[in-house]
């Protein structure tokens, strides 16, 4: 498996809004995140939802978010997170 | 008849009020699709009756105990940790636990570091070893707000995180399944796995709760 992105890269998951069958979540598009893990490479949900073999598989990340970045009007501490997978045709390099 | 009948008539009149009536409505739509699947299944010779009998209960023979197994497997063999926290699956087959295509990550609980498990897009839940989730997990208001307000939900479960400590969310949004591996409680030197195991429960396994405190000796 090839993969775009290392553990520690900065990402940014795509701010997009296709119609059907997403894994990304609404809350993370958009938003900077740092890649914690590679995951592996598993089929894509978005094709296997319509009764497609998802092939090619394709690299998932675990992204960490702070809160912060996520609510601006987090209550709790400083440095909170939250980690997602994401697909890797979700993220683009971040800042 | 109305079953919110005035009830200051009395009640020497005899009548019979009966038990209360089941509460079993029609079908809905998903649970009709799912019978008329399984039947056809089983008519085309799919699959079989007693496989589907099989499967439940292989199902329900999972449970959190699981979990604890391996919660305190890890808490006494730090090489076993190191395993379990490298490949989450292949560990818990060591100790017999057949994970099927689970891809299980172990997230481990440390000094100033509290994780908790969530899936915001529906139920994703580490099955094969802990069974079914609790109706609670699989609800609306805990999927959204435990990534919003985390610290507010714990402490609606009883668990309060200090402000210096860091609180970390993991959303089960694809392939993975996770499960929190909690810190040892303090005062359980020289206990076996089995006593360890006792302090483990479901929720804390989640991450919305801790282990069990050892009772205070006599």
């Amino acid at each position: 498996m090839s993969a775009r992105f290392a553990p520690g890269d900065a990402v940014r998951v795509r701010w997009a809004h296709p119609p059907g069958h997403l894994r990304t979540p609404y809350y993370v598009r958009g938003k900077n995140g740092v890649i914690e893990r590679i995951c592996g490479a598993f089929a894509n949900p978005e094709e296997l939802a319509f009764g497609r073999d998802g092939l090619p598989t394709r690299p998932l990340y675990r992204v960490r978010f702070d809160q912060r970045t996520l609510w601006p009007d987090y209550a709790g501490r400083e440095g909170d997170s939250v980690e997602v997978e994401i697909f890797e045709h979700w993220l683009e390099p971040g800042t | 008849m109305s079953d919110t009948h005035s009830h200051d008539h009395g009640h020497d009149h005899g009548h019979d009020h009966g038990p209360p009536p089941d509460k079993d409505g029609p079908l809905t739509y998903y649970q009709a699709m799912e019978t008329a699947v399984r039947e056809l299944l089983i008519e085309k010779g799919v699959v079989s009756a007693d496989e589907v009998r099989a499967a439940i209960e292989d199902m329900d023979a999972r449970s959190p105990a699981q979990g604890a197994k391996v919660a305190a497997r890890a808490w006494v063999d730090p090489d076993y940790k190191a395993r379990l926290l490298a490949d989450g699956s292949a560990a818990c087959e060591e100790l017999g636990i057949s994970m099927g295509p689970t891809r299980l990550v172990v997230v481990e609980d440390r000094e100033k570091l509290h994780n908790v498990i969530v899936c915001t897009l529906c139920s994703c839940y580490p099955r094969a070893l802990l069974g079914l989730p609790p109706d609670w997990y699989k609800a609306r208001a805990y999927r959204s707000r435990v990534v919003r307000e985390p610290r507010a939900v714990l402490r609606e479960f009883g668990t309060e995180i200090a402000d210096d400590w860091e609180l970390r969310v993991h959303d089960s949004t694809a392939d993975m399944r996770y499960m929190v591996l909690p810190r040892r409680p303090a005062g359980t030197a020289g206990w076996s796995e089995e006593q360890l195991a006792g302090l483990v429960t479901r929720d804390c396994l989640i991450g919305v709760s801790l282990p069990k405190q050892p009772a205070a000796e006599a």
